[in-house]
Order: structure tokens, then C-alpha cells, then sequence
């Protein structure tokens, strides 16, 4: 997926997160982990919650398979893997619920289902299980910015469009054009978001490049 | 199907997955039937309510052991279980036998509802309970379109895009998605309400969840390997992407959310499963043709196929005000 990457020496923080961001967004990019990308960014804000819990999902899994992978047998790495994942998963989803019971109690079930997302163990696979601690932690940091920045954008154009607010302040005057609050919406808004991201790609780089579907989770 | 092998194999498989659905409902009947399943019975006076059930919009029909001596409308008390302190007014009692009793209630009942029955004299209370067939049919089919997994919850998306570029690879994948959700929405719903709930471990739900997802797509591949080898070549791909998705794993934690039963949680696993099914299939008959029109460049590949989807949400929205216990 990401081959250019590594072996090799470390690469350097700052890399690493822009990577994360733009090169390969995990939404926008790679389309993966696509389902949440739709349903919880009805608001801003429901964008935000479910970004956070995986940007610290994935930094925590990270850091613990990175120290913890002398001791796992390859043969069984990827169970091991959703073992992780899952426990950090659990923290996560009972501190969500504890300190945030409104919003958890709209996008709770995509918390869980965070387990089953295909970017947070293709990042262990590609990079925390072969790379030392401090760059594993600047990988998972700029993949869940990716996918939090990503969140946070479809969020706000689909609240700003379909209720003429700003995670909960209103801005736009007059009638708000429910479709984008709708399910079919929210396919429509990253459907142009990602044909505008393939249309900057394409101006930047000057090649035809498309987002690759694939992968699952 | 031109070839006629290949039609045996698919009657074959159609079959096979017929097959393991009717077992689950047996198990599921069955599993009813225990009775710390549905919680405490509390009829255990002379004349007992042998039966309590809704028989149309605005009547329940209840049987007793022995007729009551009180028939008025007052004796009754009918309320929604989720809402115990606001009784539902009961506008008159028919006799038609003597131990079978017919109310009228001033208020739309549905069908796949539960509701209480309370009688003042002689004191008793029972809970009235949809009918099997009716609480089936209607989660099976409100899960398959009014709540379709990809279209309204959103889920299984990235597998939804990923595997509908050819129609028979998505009606392959359909077939085991059902098959798999049934398997594992009903081994979870046994480790959750007899295992995870009575021993209050209900936060490893999710650790629990997807072991049993892993476990049991392991097993059917070795099965499936040394049983059905043709079958196996045909789905062992599919097989190894199920691992860890999330449309697995929404149908156990969504039961698990409901405190469902054993029938509901059944019914929610195959109307999702079919209702998956039905979504891969007319994606890909539209991303079939959709290889033949001019897309705009930017809109190639994925983008153009997330409007497509927009198109049929849009589409099945038209379900959401169905009832089907009219």
C-alpha cells in the first residue's frame, strides 16, 4: 500500500504526518474505512468525537505493537493484532460514554465498529510492526489526523449545507437543504470531495490519478 | 448459466445456505422456549391468562384458564411495556366464550410491539408478546429495506465498493455475507444473553464479538475446504475479507444494544443479510453498465460510484414509512 515508505532508514516526523494528511488520506486517498466517513458526519461535531477515538486508537495500537512485537509470533501476528485493537477500542468506547454521553449516544455504535476498521491494522501491518517507536507514533498520529481532518471537512460541509450551522451555531440564513443531512447526501458530499481531490491531484501532478477502491474494514 | 454444472453448483449452494437458515430457526424456537430466555412469567393465580395476543389494529384476544367474574372495561388495564404509566384506554370487552375474552383498544396496536396486559380483579398481569411469524417478517423485512445496512446505516461500505464491479462476484459475496451474519449473529446472541449478561461482562462484548466472528470464519473454511471443495474455490476469498468487517459485527452489537431475543436477533441477521445481498446485486448491475458511459475525468472510479449510491439511498428512502402489520 504504502511501499515508498519503507524498508529504510526512519523517515522523518514531519513526513510522516503530511503523508498521513494528504499523500495517503485514508478517507479521501485510500478509501478505506469508509463506512463511519459517511454516517457521523451529519455535524461537525460527531465528526470530531469519532476522529478523535480513532486517531487515539491507532496511536495507542501503534505504540503497543511496536513494543510489544519481539514477543509475537508472525504466524499469529494478525489476530494478536485485533486483539489490541479491540482492548484499545474498549478503553476508548467506555471513556466515550463516561465523559461524552450526548454525542456518544449518536455515533456509539461506530465506536465499536472502530475495531473493524482496515486502516488501523494496515498500519500495524505496514508500518508499527517493522518501524522503531518514535516513527510508529508519528505514523499512527498523521493517519488519524488524516482521517479526522478528512471527518471534519465532509462534517462541515454537510451541516453547513443541510442545516445552515457550524458545529451548533448558526451561520447560514434562510432554508437549509435537508438532502445533505439525508443518506443519500452523505454519499453525494464525498462523492464530489473526493472528484475534487482527484481533480487537485490531477493539476498538481499533471497525471491521471484516481482513488483506488480496495481493501476493506 | 450456460453451462449446466455450473447451474447444479449455484441450486446447490442456494440450497446449502436454505438449509442452514431453517436449522437456525429451529435453534431459534427452541431456544425460546427455555424460560429464564424472555425473563420472569408472573401468572401463577387460579385463573390464569393462558394467552394474550394482538389479533388486529385495535383488538387482543385473551384466553383464560377459567372465566372471569368480572368483564367490564375497567378491569382491564393495557399498556405499552416501554411505557407502563400510560395505559392504552379500553374501549369495550367482548365475551365470545367463556374463557376467551376480546378488547377493543381506542389506539393503533402494531403487531411486532410488546405490550402488558393488567387485570384489577383477580390481580394478574402478563406481557403480551408478538407472534413468531409476525415479529419474523416484520424485522426481516424493516432490516432489509427500511434499515438496509449500506444504504441507510451506512455499513460494509468499503467491501460495498470494493466487490461490485462484477455481478458475479457480488452475488457470490451476498450469498456468504448472509450466511456468515446468521451463523454469527446467533452464536453471539448465545454467549451474550447466557455467558456476557449473567456474569455482567458486557464491556468485553467487543473482544467477545470478534473472536467469535474469527473463529467461526476459520471454521467454515476448514470445513468448507475438506466438505465442498468446489464451493470453497468459489467463496474461500470472500471468506478471508469477512474477518473483520464491520457489517459482522454491527448485526451482534446491535442485539446486543436492543437486548433482543432469540427470534428477533435471528430475524435481524437474515433480513440485514438479504438486504446486503440485495444492495450488492443492483450495484452491480449498475456499475456494469455504468463501464459503458462517459464519466467525467475527475468523477472516474470511486466518486462516480458514491453518486450511484446516493441515488439508490435516495431510492430507498421511499421504504421508510412502510408497515407491514397494517
Amino acid at each position: 500500500m504504502s511501499a515508498a515508505l519503507h524498508p529504510g532508514p526512519a523517515p522523518r516526523a514531519r513526513d510522516l504526518i503530511l503523508n498521513g494528511i494528504f499523500g495517503e488520506n485514508p478517507v479521501f486517498r485510500l478509501a478505506l474505512s469508509l463506512c463511519p466517513a459517511v454516517a457521523v458526519t451529519t455535524t461537525v461535531l460527531n465528526g470530531v468525537l469519532l476522529g478523535v477515538a480513532v486517531l487515539l486508537v491507532q496511536v495507542l495500537s501503534s505504540l503497543t505493537v511496536t513494543l510489544t512485537r519481539r514477543w509475537i509470533h508472525p504466524r499469529v501476528r494478525i489476530p494478536i493484532y485485533t486483539i489490541i485493537i479491540a482492548v484499545w477500542v474498549s478503553v476508548i468506547d467506555m471513556l466515550l460514554a463516561a465523559f461524552t454521553p450526548a454525542l456518544y449516544a449518536q455515533v456509539g455504535l461506530y465506536v465499536k465498529l472502530i475495531v473493524a476498521f482496515a486502516i488501523i491494522i494496515s498500519r500495524l501491518e505496514v508500518f508499527a510492526s517493522r518501524q522503531p517507536l518514535v516513527p510508529s507514533f508519528f505514523d499512527g498520529l498523521g493517519m488519524g489526523l488524516g482521517f479526522l481532518l478528512a471527518l471534519v471537512v465532509i462534517g462541515a460541509m454537510r451541516e453547513l449545507l443541510g442545516a445552515g450551522s457550524l458545529a451548533g451555531i448558526p451561520l447560514a440564513p434562510g432554508k437549509p437543504l435537508l438532502f445533505f443531512a439525508l443518506p443519500a447526501g452523505g454519499f453525494f458530499s464525498i462523492a464530489l470531495l473526493m472528484a475534487l481531490f482527484n481533480r487537485i491531484e490531477r493539476q498538481v501532478t499533471g497525471t491521471r490519478a484516481k482513488a483506488k477502491g480496495g481493501g476493506h474494514g | 448459466m450456460a453451462d449446466p454444472g455450473k447451474g447444479r453448483g449455484f441450486l446447490r449452494e442456494v440450497l446449502l445456505i436454505a438449509f442452514v437458515m431453517l436449522l437456525a430457526l429451529l435453534i431459534a424456537m427452541l431456544l425460546g422456549r427455555i424460560p429464564g430466555a424472555h425473563g420472569a412469567d408472573t401468572d401463577t393465580a387460579a385463573p390464569r391468562i393462558v394467552s394474550a395476543r394482538v389479533v388486529a389494529p385495535d383488538h387482543v384476544v385473551v384466553r383464560f384458564s377459567a372465566p372471569l367474574s368480572r368483564t367490564d372495561a375497567a378491569n382491564f388495564r393495557f399498556s405499552q411495556e416501554k411505557a407502563p404509566d400510560l395505559p392504552l384506554p379500553v374501549s369495550a370487552v367482548q365475551v365470545r366464550s367463556p374463557g376467551r375474552i376480546e378488547l377493543t383498544i381506542d389506539r393503533p396496536l402494531r403487531a411486532a410491539e410488546h405490550y402488558r396486559l393488567e387485570v384489577l380483579e383477580p390481580p394478574l398481569a402478563r406481557a403480551v408478546r408478538p407472534s413468531s411469524w409476525a415479529l419474523l417478517l416484520t424485522v426481516v423485512l424493516s432490516s432489509a429495506l427500511i434499515n438496509n445496512f449500506v444504504f441507510t446505516r451506512y455499513l460494509g461500505l468499503c467491501i460495498f465498493f470494493g466487490i461490485t464491479r462484477k455481478r458475479d462476484a457480488a452475488v457470490g459475496m451476498g450469498a456468504t455475507f448472509t450466511l456468515v451474519m446468521v451463523t454469527t449473529g446467533m452464536l453471539s446472541w448465545v454467549l451474550y444473553r447466557f455467558v456476557l449478561r449473567p456474569l455482567s461482562l458486557s464491556f468485553l462484548q467487543i473482544l467477545v464479538f470478534i473472536g467469535v466472528v474469527a473463529f467461526l470464519v476459520q471454521m467454515l473454511d476448514t470445513v468448507l475446504k475438506k466438505t465442498h471443495a468446489g464451493l470453497h474455490k468459489k467463496f474461500g476469498i470472500y471468506l478471508m475479507l469477512i474477518t473483520t468487517n464491520c457489517i459482522i459485527l454491527a448485526v451482534p452489537l446491535l442485539n446486543a444494544a436492543a437486548d433482543a431475543g432469540a427470534l428477533e436477533s435471528l430475524a435481524l441477521a437474515m433480513g440485514s443479510g438479504l438486504g446486503f445481498a440485495m444492495a450488492l446485486f443492483l450495484m452491480s448491475c449498475a456499475r456494469e453498465r455504468m463501464e459503458l458511459a462517459r464519466v467525467p475525468a475527475s468523477f472516474e472510479g470511486l466518486p462516480i460510484a458514491f453518486a450511484l449510491a446516493g441515488l439508490f439511498a435516495l431510492a430507498f428512502m421511499g421504504f421508510s414509512g412502510l408497515d407491514f402489520m397494517r
